[in-house]
């Protein structure tokens, strides 16, 4: 085992005015595999980015075995013994190609390699490394024939034919089952032992237990907790990664209301546990869970963007099965989605033709839209919200995130609404909109359910009055906001609690 | 002194980069047209006979089809796709409406009526084609051309169609484009001067007014907007992407069967030769569209001006003894100005916020 092996020293990286990474330093030590868990917007994709060569740093140094480390592209970060296996594992196949080509296809791009393809050394150079990787595939396959592990363990192991110093596995199970992660962690347990240092990036709990030596958690750009020894505390990492701090926030929770939607026996896929949940009228419930843990497959489901395996869902009394997203608003429940610059904002649309977009028929007489109306409307819910602008007909694209984030919101509370869905709705927002953004949704909550679903725990603690805690596309916990045992929350996060007790789930 | 260097740097600055993007944004906004009103007077002063109620309306017919069909392929732009079949649709319409009036003998109106239901038919399949066996728009409609310019020949062997000609079968074709269908390509209002304004210029500004009031004022033409720049939000706030889509291919469809009906009506003959340049034409008045006033995304006005200017610049050179051979090669160089223009103009504007 070589220590420090990778030293990184105060590296820092912003766009715009957006500061990712600020003076993050880390050592990595060779044979030793370094879990990093960060929440979305922690930084982690960046830092890795400039590990892999794809940007460059704004400040800050890394060492790689005692030689400065500055790749100016990919390939030379390669060349320097950094390699990465990338999150989206069709960016780093050919799917076209077969398995021989694949392992070498770096080979052959550089300029040594001469024109013509050789056929019968590649063949041979590929089963060479594919039997030091023990992996056991017809290197004449082409790779689209092969399953997603497979994929990923030819990208490992192209990898691995540098003869890297440092591995950096970007969410590598993201999309593998059980047994072909196993296989996946085999190898990494091999590269260990060969004294490289691996850097892997994950949110599944069950990948980090299984193979970590050491978990870094990463927050706000900056290292917020490393936990090492025999024993590793997981819930510490997880409390470090989503930084509860305290906030000076005041819940008071107010009389719950008569039921709004009674969720039965929900299952949300195949195989995961069916639970109960009903929501009150005035009651804004948190849903949280880590990445993965079926957040956004339950806020789809009652939106009618995919059907839950069962269970059923009664809305005001009578049955509910939205069949897609028009029904949903139909039937009085209205979602903000999350990652809004996807999913949300209409970019050659000023501010007032975003708010009215799901609404365009209460703004319009025979088709043709009374702008007129649009415009008083749109002003109406710029002073509600307080969202700073130059006026109701400037580019959204002009407005910082947290006045777009509340933006989409004023979109869909400009009607009223049986059950509001929030979906992250504090992403890229800066403190004071998410402020903002927690007390307008708590002010208006009097006629409806509220369901937010956040992963950070201190943003959940800011606008619940009740949450519940989700792991394994099912619910696992739930809390009265009210001196919340913060270790019991994140047992419930981390799944630790799930088996052993279920907590909270009588309230 | 570093310091004052700063400030003063500061203050002599500071009225330069408010002027500049200024600059640049009235160059976006109003370059176009500007360009397009120096064109007229220059052609005022150098062409002899340019400058007149004739030659405007000469202008004005040389892109009536052009722009009706540009205007369609505008409807598709704006939901994020393309329509490649507009120009064999007209010659289809063009053939069907003289294959029903020459050969089955039948009225104006039926004529009429089974074009604009083959355009919208064509419309539906190609949005179909698009949103439910999700082949990409270009590729689609690309497909539809090709099988479109085949199927117009099968029912004549490849012969154009007029009244004497002998069909496939032996007999003769007796019947006869009517005078109603004629009128549609050759009767001309009165306006200021006897005999001026020929239908077709009628046709054009009636469909342009209409298109420009769908997209813009109605809420189906801001759901189709919406649709173009964000489909996934416009999915998640309950608009039926799909559906809207499936409307503009039909729009589409319908404007290029009134271009085909009219090109029928000016020649009189179901001409096999005829429209080869209609669609090139028309796509390059609406990507030129993108250009005025600045807005960067496909538009009926834009798309009108576009015709327009290509409309003006051909007549103007021609009146000055421009080789006729020349004209595709002008047209090209002004959709790749233009296009320039758009692009990387509003890519700087954009970046410079």
């Amino acid at each position: 085992m070589e220590p420090q092996l990778c030293r990184i020293d105060g590296l820092e990286k912003a766009f715009g005015h957006n500061r990712v990474l600020r003076s993050f330093s880390l050592n990595l030590n060779g044979g030793e595999v370094t879990a990093l868990m960060g929440a979305n917007g922690a930084g982690k994709s960046t830092l890795v980015k400039i590990l892999s060569g794809v940007f460059k740093r704004d400040k800050g140094t890394i060492s790689l075995k005692g030689q400065p480390f500055l790749p100016e592209t990919p390939a030379q970060a390669m060349r320097q013994g950094v390699v990465t296996v990338h999150q989206h594992i069709n960016d780093g196949v050919i799917p076209d190609l077969d398995v021989a080509s694949n392992l070498l296809i770096d080979r052959l791009a550089e300029p040594e390699y001469g024109f013509m393809l050789k056929r019968g050394h590649m063949f041979t150079e590929a089963r060479k490394i594919a039997d030091a990787m023990g992996l056991d595939i017809d290197v004449r396959k082409p790779v689209s024939d092969l399953g997603v592990a497979d994929r990923q363990l030819i990208a490992i192991a192209r990898a691995m034919s540098h003869e890297p110093s440092l591995l950096i596995l970007d969410e590598p199970t993201s999309s593998l089952s059980a047994s072909e992660a196993e296989r996946l962690f085999d190898l990494v347990e091999t590269l260990k032992h060969r004294g490289v240092a691996i850097l892997y990036i994950s949110h599944r709990m069950s990948d980090i237990r299984r193979i970590a030596d050491r978990i870094v958690s990463m927050r706000d750009g900056e290292v917020s907790g490393v936990f090492e020894g025999e024993k590793l505390d997981y819930e510490g990492a997880v409390n470090a990664m989503l930084g509860h701090t305290m906030t000076d926030v005041d819940i008071v929770i107010p009389e719950q209301g008569v039921p709004v939607l009674d969720l039965q026996s929900m299952q949300l896929r195949q195989g995961a546990t069916p639970f109960d949940l009903t929501l009150h009228d005035n009651e804004v419930v948190v849903v949280t869970g880590l990445l993965g843990s079926g957040k956004t497959a339950f806020a789809q489901a009652l939106f009618g963007l995919s059907k839950p395996a069962g269970g059923s869902m009664v809305l005001n009394g009578a049955s509910y099965q939205p069949g897609n997203a028009q029904q949903a608003i139909g039937s009085g429940v209205f979602m903000s989605a999350k990652d809004r610059t996807d999913n949300a904002i209409v970019a050659d649309f000023d501010i007032s033709r975003n708010m009215s977009l799901p609404f365009l028929p209460r703004f319009s007489y025979a088709g043709f839209i009374k702008r007129r109306e649009e415009l008083t409307s749109a002003r109406d819910l710029i002073e509600a919200l307080a969202v700073v602008c130059q006026s109701e007909v400037e580019d959204i694209n002009t407005l910082s995130g947290g006045n777009q984030q509340k933006v989409m919101l004023a979109r869909w509370l400009s009607q009223s609404c049986k059950l509001l869905l929030l979906d992250e709705p504090f992403q890229g927002v800066d403190i004071r909109s998410r402020r903002d953004i927690g007390t307008k949704v708590r002010a208006t909550a009097k006629g409806r359910a509220t369901l937010v679903f956040v992963a950070e725990l201190d943003e959940a603690f800011e606008v619940a009055d009740r949450i519940v805690v989700m792991h394994d596309h099912s619910i696992v916990a739930e809390f009265i906001n009210r001196n919340v045992d913060l270790n019991e929350v994140l047992a419930a996060v981390t799944g630790s609690a799930s088996e052993a007790t279920n907590t909270g789930i009588a309230a | 002194m570093s310091a004052d260097a700063k400030n003063l740097g500061a203050t002599l600055g500071e009225p330069k980069q408010s002027q500049g993007p200024k600059l640049i944004d009235l160059a976006i906004r109003y370059g176009f047209l500007t360009l397009l009103l120096g064109l007229v007077i220059f052609f005022s002063i150098f062409a002899d006979g340019f400058a007149g109620p004739r030659s405007a309306v000469f202008i004005f017919q040389s892109v009536a089809i052009t722009g009706i069909l540009a205007l369609g392929v505008t409807c598709t732009l704006v939901v994020g796709g393309f329509d490649l079949s507009i120009g064999s649709v007209a010659t289809s319409a063009m053939m069907l409406a003289a294959y029903v009036m020459v050969v089955m003998e039948q009225s104006a109106v039926v004529a009429i009526l089974a074009c604009l239901a083959m355009g919208a038919a064509i419309g539906f399949i190609n949005g179909m084609l698009i949103v439910r066996f999700k082949v990409p728009d270009l590729l689609a409609t690309l497909g539809m051309m090709f099988l479109l310019v085949g199927l117009q020949r099968i029912p004549t062997e490849g012969r154009s169609i007029s009244t004497g000609m002998t069909l496939p079968s032996g007999e003769t074709a007796n019947g006869t484009f009517s005078a109603f269908f004629l009128s549609m390509g050759r009767h001309r209002f009165d306006f200021i001067l006897e005999n001026l304004i020929p239908i077709s210029v009628v046709f054009l500004i009636v469909i342009g007014i209409l298109v420009w009031a769908f997209l813009e004022l109605t809420r189906h033409g801001r759901l189709m907007y919406a649709i173009g720049s964000n489909e996934r939000a416009a999915a998640l706030t309950g608009t039926n992407v799909n559906r809207y889509k499936v409307y503009a291919y039909m729009i589409s469809g319908v404007l290029a069967s009134v271009g085909g009906l009219l090109l029928a009506a000016r020649l009189g003959r179901g001409d096999i030769a005829s429209g080869t340049n209609l669609l090139l034409d028309a796509v390059a008045a609406a990507l030129i569209g993108f250009a005025v006033l600045g807005a960067a995304k496909p538009n009926a006005f834009g798309t009108a001006m576009g015709a327009l200017f290509v409309g003006i610049l051909l007549q103007g050179l021609t009146m000055m003894n421009a080789p006729y051979y020349t004209q595709d090669f002008i047209k090209g160089a002004v959709l790749v100005v233009a296009l320039v223009f758009t692009f990387s103009l509003s890519a700087r504007r954009a970046g410079g916020h």
